[in-house]
């Protein structure tokens, strides 16, 4: 087992240049990485005897849209965890907003796919080199990326209304034939 | 091979959403070659409810009903590892009689899923008795949360600092009552299913996941152990007090076929609820006096940081990432789902077995659909 100082440490002999930041304080420490370095360095996590990052515990988009602490970016956040010497480490990577990209990892933890289809589908990451980069939670023909602060959501889907629309909710609570479900009427009687 | 010999025209078949089998809504796009399958591709998403939207939206506290709604047969354990998470970047320490109290209803309904899990496999596979008798007990169960908490299915109970209700007069007994009757079942569940020769030709052959591949697939809970690792979070990364009771951690022993067949997942299933049985036990012979508000913060207001906190649930290991500004409401919540992870597997293991043996693939990873989509 390692702690987080011992595992930067291993990382900065060999990639110092790669290290934008370092927080060893935090509740979890991280690395931030440049982004194009991000495969080579997860395999060199991966294969070192001292290190044998094994798992991809958890792959997350954070999106830092309009918050009051953080600049405007897009993060990926790689959760590593080694089953073998039980010690973990965060990696991060910092793209902007317009056309965000960085390589996959897909060849290293064969989890990674899925989880980058997830990141492409909710903040339009593109990971690149990733052999099935499909939406996979939204619709195949589904616009925009649903967890981006900014995103509006669409009126319709394939002619479906999506949510609810204030002139429909109006109409409901009028009493109007808006469906065919007779909880409506009742409502206006209440 | 002598699979080659018979390779002929293929066909796509969609097995789903709606096929009882598939445990919800998921669809499986099939290659067939004759019985084989060639090529599976799996889709997802059909109950997508973007639970990760809507906890940027709502303050912390109330982001605990939508996890109930992620793996709704264990609900418990689910908003355990949301609490936790929050508790842990807020610097939370919750008295003794909580914790006791989280680990007695994370193991209730540990044993409520694996019924669940364990019966609804069966009847996959063509036998329907053992669902039934599952079913009797998991309903004790769910009665004995009812009492608690008032709900059946989603208990909205681990709140952050404490849990909602502490548990009614008479509780502590009719628990035990229940555990001295149930400990009988497991034995007899063994004669009626995992030792039965048909249930036993039809899955301890079938998709087998090795060590390595688990790994790489980052499959964990149940599914993991079936492979032979020895690997829980409870003993592992231990929380909420696991740390102090007497366990093992059942692993896959491979008994009828390869080691990591879906004989072994459900065996370790049915191995699990004993443990479970012993660790409510001891949790209620030791049950500590509190008040189980008493850390319950006014506001819930975590420092600006960010965590990732994770726990052994019925699936596996579910993980949150939070990430805090400082504000009202999570910046961001990112849930890892042990479902998954374990569904990704399914292409690898899926290829060059029977249609029919597909069936018994799926049941045996054990997904539910309300947390693997979100």
């Amino acid at each position: 087992m390692k702690q987080a100082p011992e595992i930067l440490q291993l990382l900065q002999e060999k990639f110092a240049e790669k290290i934008l930041k370092s927080d060893i304080a935090a509740t979890d420490p991280f690395v931030t990485l440049a982004p194009e370095s991000i495969a080579e360095i997860s395999v060199f996590l991966r294969d070192h005897p001292e290190l044998g990052f094994d798992t991809l515990m958890c792959l997350s988009g954070v999106d830092y849209k309009g918050s009051k602490t953080e600049p405007d970016r897009i993060e990926v956040v790689y959760h590593l965890f080694s089953m073998k010497h039980r010690h973990q480490i965060v990696l991060k990577a910092q793209l902007p907003r317009e056309n965000p990209a960085i390589p996959t990892v897909e060849n290293v933890w064969a989890i990674a796919n899925w989880h980058e289809r997830e990141a492409y589908d909710m903040f339009g990451i593109h990971f690149e080199g990733n052999s099935d980069l499909r939406r996979i939670l939204c619709p195949d023909d589904w616009v925009g990326y649903p967890l981006r602060k900014d995103y509006e959501q669409p009126a319709t889907y394939r002619g479906m209304p999506v949510a609810p629309t204030k002139q429909f909710v109006e109409m409901a609570m009028e009493g109007q034939h808006v469906g065919t479900d007779p909880f409506v009427a009742d409502l206006k009687k209440s | 091979m002598q699979i080659e010999a018979y390779a002929g025209e293929e066909m796509i078949l969609n097995m789903g959403p709606q096929h009882p089998s598939t445990h919800g809504v998921l669809r499986l796009e099939l290659e067939t070659d004759g019985e084989i399958v060639r090529r599976v591709v799996p889709h997802i998403g059909y109950l997508h409810r973007c639970f990760e939207k809507h906890a940027e939206n709502v303050d912390y506290p109330g982001v605990i009903p939508y996890t109930d709604r992620m793996d709704y047969v264990a609900s418990m354990n689910n908003s355990l590892g949301y609490a936790l998470a929050v508790e842990k970047l807020m610097k939370l320490e919750v008295n003794a009689r909580v914790q006791t109290l989280r680990v007695i209803m994370a193991e209730l309904n540990r044993i409520a899923s694996h019924l669940l899990s364990i019966g609804t496999y069966a009847m996959d596979i063509g036998s329907f008795t053992p669902f039934l008798h599952c079913f009797r007990e998991r309903e004790k169960i769910l009665d004995l949360f009812e009492w608690t908490c008032g709900a059946r299915l989603l208990y909205n109970y681990n709140w952050v600092g404490g849990v909602s209700h502490d548990i009614p007069e008479g509780f502590v007994e009719k628990t035990r009552e229940f555990l001295r009757q149930f400990a009988p079942v497991i034995p007899e569940m063994d004669e009626l299913l995992s030792y039965n020769k048909i249930f036993v030709e039809r899955t301890a052959r079938v998709g087998v996941i090795t060590e390595e591949m688990a790994l790489s697939y980052n499959i964990t809970g149940p599914n993991l152990r079936g492979s032979g690792v020895r690997w829980d979070l409870r003993k592992d990364a231990p929380y909420s007090g696991y740390e102090t009771y007497d366990f093992i951690v059942p692993v896959g022993i491979g008994k009828f076929g390869p080691l990591g067949s879906c004989w072994d997942r459900y065996y370790v299933r049915v191995r699990e609820m004993e443990e479970s049985i012993k660790l409510i036990r001891q949790a209620l012979d030791r049950l500590p006096e509190g008040d189980v508000q008493e850390k319950v913060p006014k506001k819930v207001k975590p420092p600006k940081g960010e965590v990732y906190g994770r726990t052994e649930t019925p699936r596996g290991e579910l993980g949150y990432y939070i990430v805090s500004d400082g504000g009202n409401n999570p910046y961001r919540v990112k849930v890892k789902s042990p479902c998954f992870t374990a569904l990704s597997i399914l292409p690898e293991i899926a290829k060059g077995e029977m249609v029919a043996d597909i069936i018994a693939l799926i049941g045996s990873i054990d997904i539910v659909m309300g947390e693997l989509d979100r």
